[in-house]
């Protein structure tokens, strides 16, 4: 049984983040009940949200007969029957909170994310699982209406507590019509055009209430010279002719380390791809793994591929849409380049460079490099030295950073498949643990090795490969590798 | 410049009698000070009467017309020796600050005051911080009432009846010539209401008038043996007027009838909590309308036995509503019940919890629990008998992230300790003290710095035992509002005269920022009625203290990375002091904002900054955001089959702080932030120009893409 009110106080709650104007979506709300004959209360915890933390606005109204309610400052559990949450995981918690009630809560969120600083912090991937806070509000609440009203806002010129305060509105849970609505905007004065179309078309969003999820389909194009996209088809029709999970993500691989090299490179991707296939078989678990993550060692992060990246024409573009650029101004760009002497010597010839690679070189070059470099893109002297570097893929090859990635990563695939199946597809995805540049680069080379060796001294055992992935995930938990310690101590307990 | 601007509610300040007001708990409050004539008012802000303090600051033009003082005073210790005022002078005074913190800092005045006693009303009202969105409480006021004999007024959270006792109470503190303490809670200082306004009052005497015609008594003088006869005064004859004043103008309420076999008597604060609890029970009604007994407490301090004895006779069970502990009231009441040789069965902690705030949830239970065993015949069927399973809703509890309250986007703090944390990875872990303020967010992840916090402007004080020195200095942090409320005198006075060898950091933003960005004397803007401006590096020179280093652009991490190195290692004996200034960003965007708004319309050349992420350069790692935290700074999930791992972005929010920029460059962590910098209305010459490399930088662009292919989308 579940207790019920009075039934004329309504009473609403709203749990936003920093910067999401819960205040100002609080005052509309008080201010359409005053002008609709109501009497109404709101309370906050001013200061919280500014400050990035989650905080309750929380409104009472009830009608006005002459004779004041005695309103309640807080939402209790169990006795909230509008819940506004204007982000994904701020609607978990009102859940977790008790605000969310299948006899009487109207839940309406936003379905965008504002991460916590948990969830960023991870090496990995720590992003909270939006699918369980969908599932549990269906469950929890007497109506749910969910969709991205922080994009729906943006795209109409304004800001999620006006799309929020249409969602309201269109859900009918407050007895007031769409005008009077309106009119609480039109009074607040503030950027009233913009909250107005934000306002309609949550309005709209929220009658129907189906999420709304628009997902762009992206096709991949390719142009260039007819002889290049000639070999270019016919390295497409080696991929055409793999097994289907293997061509899924052989595709994506072959166009990763052309794009990185040149299509001769990419033969040389799918002459190792077919190496792992030939000792494969179906489901092909291992070829698959293999065809992302011999493209991802392929396509190193070096000078040159940043250089190049760094100075496309289509990172113009998209850097000038982001910024909203308009025709009348211009677009100054800085990059951030901090270049120290393992770079310098990782661009020289192999022979060369494995000379100079002895700390004699390396304080004499970090003496004439290692300093912050500020490299302004949209100059012309600046331009042309990335232009020219990273032009320089004819080079690449034979560098001794090319040839130090080419060995390890001969030597990463020969170990894998030295060993049993299981274990060998988990060796595989090791790979993903080496990322990042200069120091977060060495951090991950070394608990992708510290895995790889904790994994093998138990390869004969049956459960080597599930802890072959422990290993790994346990290594993309934290920065300093303690997680992984500790699981690298379990197994020397029993190797 | 504080965090909101209260021009235009101060304009309702100026309604006369009969009018309505309609607003926030502290504006009401502000006007119940001006209708009760007084003469002064001060304060140091906090939540949750940081707003209070902004009011009367931004009603100084209006307190001037009626001849009232306004002090923003250096800390509480100060606002409450400012009641001195009312010692010996007919005239009423009110200084505000938040709850527990408030009351330790200024309790030696108050310990004084109220033995002196006071000829005018004064009255300090504090903004009691408990529950959620408090920052500090783990203490209760209602103690410091007890122990300095200030009568404790806890009214019930609504507009009139705050606005009315604020008026009782300067009654109140005349007639028994007792300081008083208003308490409000957290949300009833932004709780929204009307209220019936009357004329406001000049003071009968005012400070400038009292001042020219001085008076003195030492008979008031706190020294022995007056203060034997203080002591005797307060319980023989402050205390009986108190109580006599307060039966008399009935000060405390009762609801309900009178006649019942149960009652529940209620801290005026917790009033309301208690009818929504008794109404979800289905015994009261929307206006509170009920067949319970309630005894309201807005004086909780004294509590009075004849009118409690009273109130419970015929009674055979008794609830007391008290929030937090210990449960001072209830042993007082049950002590009462006891020596009067009573029956009556008192409850309350044990249906309640011992601590913590009393939600809707905890309030409902504990009144159903108490009704349950007091009067079950009350309660109607459906809850005395509940027949039907609550649905199971899936548990988020592991889901969910906390997300506690952090820097600010651009906030120049960040830059301070990400510095920190480039120089812990270099020299080790070091002891590191913190303050109070926006610094101590540091402590949370991602970066996790400092251990403790001792009190507002302790920070260096705390250190206090490692500063004799070691393999490894002690590290103390505190910010410019610390500095000038108590840490020039506690902390760094501390540090020099005992030579420590410590190391201490200033986070100077410009302001008194976590209390919501007011002026302190440090501030760099100019105030007509403050004396800003005075540089923090200055005071310190002044108690010698050498080894200073003043940096002006904290977001120089390499700097402020080379600097903390310098002070961790150097030889030099003595107090090392790095001041790091760079204004709060919530303020500077607050003030700029506008700024650059209209300078964008004039038609004048503005460049606006903002960062973003190469995303195919960036690998995933998130080593910035470890060394970052910022709110703009976030991750996302590529379209991209061959990717694990969510990359770094940078949202619209960015203020091109340039943190992140620095970060990646001192820490050498990756090239993929980049700075775009719009130029607004550029100049004829700069626009040909960028055409120009812009027309070269494409063609370059296209005759590369020309000899290779060139790839769109994903596959």
């Amino acid at each position: 049984m579940t207790i019920h009110n009075p039934p004329q106080i309504i009473k609403l709650a709203i749990l936003a983040v920093g910067g999401q104007g819960g205040g100002v979506l609080t005052s509309w709300i008080e201010d359409l009940a005053r002008a609709n004959g109501y009497y109404a209360q709101a309370t906050s915890v001013a200061g919280v949200a500014q400050r990035t933390g989650a905080t309750v606005y929380y409104i009472e109204m009830a009608p006005a007969t002459g004779f004041p309610p005695v309103f309640s400052l807080a939402p209790g559990a169990g006795d909230v029957d509008i819940m506004i949450t204007a982000e994904m995981m701020e609607a978990g918690r009102s859940i977790l909170r008790g605000f969310v009630t299948p006899d009487r809560t109207t839940l309406i969120t936003s379905t965008h994310r504002a991460l916590a600083v948990s969830e960023k912090m991870t090496p990995g991937d720590g992003i909270a699982s939006s699918e369980e806070v969908m599932t549990a509000a269906e469950i929890a609440a007497r109506r749910f209406i969910a969709a991205d009203f922080d994009a729906l806002a943006i795209k109409n010129g304004s800001v999620i507590s006006a799309a929020l305060f249409g969602a309201l509105a269109g859900s009918g849970a407050l007895p007031f019509p769409r005008e009077a609505f309106e009119a609480a905007i039109k009074a607040g004065g503030k950027g009233v055009e913009g909250s107005l179309r934000a306002f309609g078309a949550a309005f709209d969003a929220a009658g129907q209430s189906a999420p709304m999820v628009e997902k762009p389909v992206k096709r991949l194009k390719v142009s260039g010279p007819a002889r290049l996209l000639a070999e270019w088809q016919a390295l497409t029709a080696r991929v055409a002719a793999l097994p289907e999970p293997v061509a899924e993500l052989a595709l994506p691989g072959l166009r990763k380390v052309v794009d990185f090299q040149d299509l001769k490179y990419g033969a040389e991707y799918l002459d190792r791809l077919g190496k792992v296939l030939a000792q494969d078989r179906a489901p092909f678990a291992l070829s698959r793994e293999a065809a992302k993550y011999i493209a991802n060692a392929m396509a190193y992060d070096d000078i040159i591929r940043v250089a190049d990246l760094k100075t496309r024409a289509q990172r113009f573009a998209r850097i000038q849409k982001e910024m909203r650029l308009k025709e009348t101004q211009v677009l100054q760009l800085t990059e951030f380049f901090h270049p120290r002497a393992e770079e310098i010597i990782g661009l020289m010839p192999a022979g060369l460079g494995a000379r100079m690679d002895v700390p004699k070189w390396h304080d004499r070059l970090n003496r004439w490099f290692n300093k912050g470099r500020r490299l302004r893109t949209d100059s012309l002297p600046a331009f042309l030295v990335l232009h020219t570097l990273g032009g320089a893929k004819s080079w690449r090859r034979r560098t001794l950073r090319h040839q130090q990635e080419q060995a390890h990563l001969e030597a990463w695939l020969a170990t894998a498949l030295a060993q049993p199946y299981d274990l060998a597809v988990e060796l595989i995805k090791c790979r993903r643990l080496i990322k990042g540049y200069s120091d977060t680069h060495a951090r991950g080379h070394s608990k992708f090795d510290r895995v790889v060796a904790a994994s093998l001294k138990i390869a004969t055992r049956d459960d080597a490969a599930d802890w072959c992935r422990r290993l790994r995930e346990a290594a993309l938990k934290d920065e300093e590798g303690k997680a992984l310690a500790g699981a690298i101590q379990t197994i020397e307990s029993f190797a | 410049m504080a965090e909101r601007s209260f021009k235009a509610e101060v304009e309702h300040l100026r309604l006369g009698e009969g009018q309505t007001f309609t607003g926030e708990g502290i504006l009401a409050i502000t006007k119940a000070l001006l209708e009760s004539g007084v003469g002064y008012v001060g304060g140091y802000q906090g939540a949750p009467i940081s707003h209070l303090m902004d009011v009367l600051a931004d009603a100084e033009d209006l307190l001037g017309e009626l001849g009232i003082r306004y002090e923003a005073n250096a800390n509480e210790a100060a606002a409450a020796a400012m009641l001195a005022a009312s010692v010996h002078y007919p005239i009423r005074g009110a200084v505000t600050f938040k709850g527990p913190v408030g009351v330790n800092v200024a309790s030696d005045a108050l310990a004084n005051l109220s033995s002196s006693g006071v000829t005018g009303g004064a009255m300090v009202i504090v903004g009691e911080d408990y529950g959620e969105g408090a920052s500090i409480m783990q203490e209760r006021t209602h103690p410091f009432a007890m122990k300095a004999q200030m009568w404790l007024l806890d009214p019930r959270p609504n507009l009139p009846s705050i606005v009315k006792m604020v008026s009782d109470g300067f009654d109140l503190s005349e007639a028994s010539n007792t300081p008083v303490m208003l308490m409000v809670r957290i949300r009833s200082c932004h709780v929204t209401g009307s209220f019936q306004t009357r004329d406001n009052r000049r003071p009968t005497l005012t400070v400038a008038e009292a001042v020219a015609n001085p008076r003195s008594d030492f008979s008031r003088v706190v020294l022995p043996p007056m203060s034997f006869a203080h002591e005797q005064d307060k319980v023989k004859n402050r205390w009986p007027a108190a109580e006599r004043f307060i039966l008399s103008r009935g000060l405390n309420e009762h609801f309900g009838p009178k006649d019942a076999p149960l009652g529940i008597v209620v801290q005026g604060g917790m009033y309301n909590g208690l009818i929504r609890a008794l109404q979800r029970l289905g015994l009261a009604d929307i206006h509170g309308q009920t067949d319970i007994p309630i005894y309201v407490l807005n004086v909780t301090y004294p509590l009075i036995s004849s009118e409690f004895l009273s109130f419970c006779e015929g009674k055979e069970n008794v609830l007391v509503v008290e929030e937090g502990q210990p449960e001072f009231i209830e042993t007082q009441l049950g002590s009462y019940l006891y020596r009067a040789g009573s029956s009556v069965k008192l409850h309350g902690k044990g249906l309640f919890p011992m601590a913590g705030e009393y939600t809707g949830g905890v309030m409902l239970d504990a009144v159903e629990g108490f009704i349950r065993q007091a009067a079950p015949g009350m309660l109607p069927a459906a809850i005395r008998a509940p027949n039907q399973d609550r649905v199971q809703i899936p548990d988020l509890s592991k889901t969910v992230p906390i997300r506690p309250p952090g820097f600010c986007t651009g906030c120049p703090e960040r830059p301070i300790f990400a510095a920190m944390k480039l120089v812990e990875k270099e020299l080790g872990k070091h002891q590191i003290a913190a303050d109070i303020g926006c610094h101590l967010f540091a402590a949370l992840p991602p970066f996790e710095i400092g251990g403790a916090t001792m009190g507002y402007g302790l920070g260096p004080a705390a250190n206090g035992a490692f500063d004799g020195g070691g393999k490894k200095r002690p590290v103390a942090i505190i910010g410019d509002g610390g500095f000038w409320h108590n840490g020039l005198s506690s902390s760094f006075t501390n540090m020099a005269f005992n030579k420590s060898d410590g190391v201490a950091i200033i986070v100077d933003n410009y302001y008194s920022a976590a209390t919501g960005g007011q002026d302190i004397m440090s501030s760099r803007a100019s105030n007509p009625s403050k004396a800003t401006k005075n540089p923090i590096s200055k005071a310190l020179k002044g108690i010698g203290i050498d080894w200073v280093r003043q940096i002006d652009r904290t977001y120089d991490v390499a700097k402020m990375r080379d600097t903390i190195r310098e002070a961790l290692t150097t030889d030099v004996k003595g107090p090392k002091v790095i001041v790091a200034s760079s204004e709060c960003m919530l303020n500077k965007q607050r003030r700029e904002k506008p700024l650059q708004a209209a300078a964008i319309k004039e038609g004048r050349r503005i460049e606006a900054p903002r960062f973003g992420v190469d995303e195919d350069i960036c690998t995933g790692d998130h080593a910035c955001i470890r060394l970052s935290g910022c709110p703009s700074l976030s991750v996302k999930r590529l379209d991209d089959p061959l990717r694990d791992d969510p990359v770094a972005s940078i949202d619209q929010s960015c203020v091109g702080c340039g943190n992140c920029g620095e970060v990646a460059d001192a820490a050498v962590l990756c090239p993929s932030f980049y700075r775009a910098d719009v130029v607004h209305n550029p100049t004829a010459t700069e626009s040909r120009w960028a055409a120009f490399r812009a027309r070269v930088i494409s063609w370059l662009q296209s005759r590369r893409a020309a000899k290779s292919l060139t790839f769109e989308g994903i596959a």
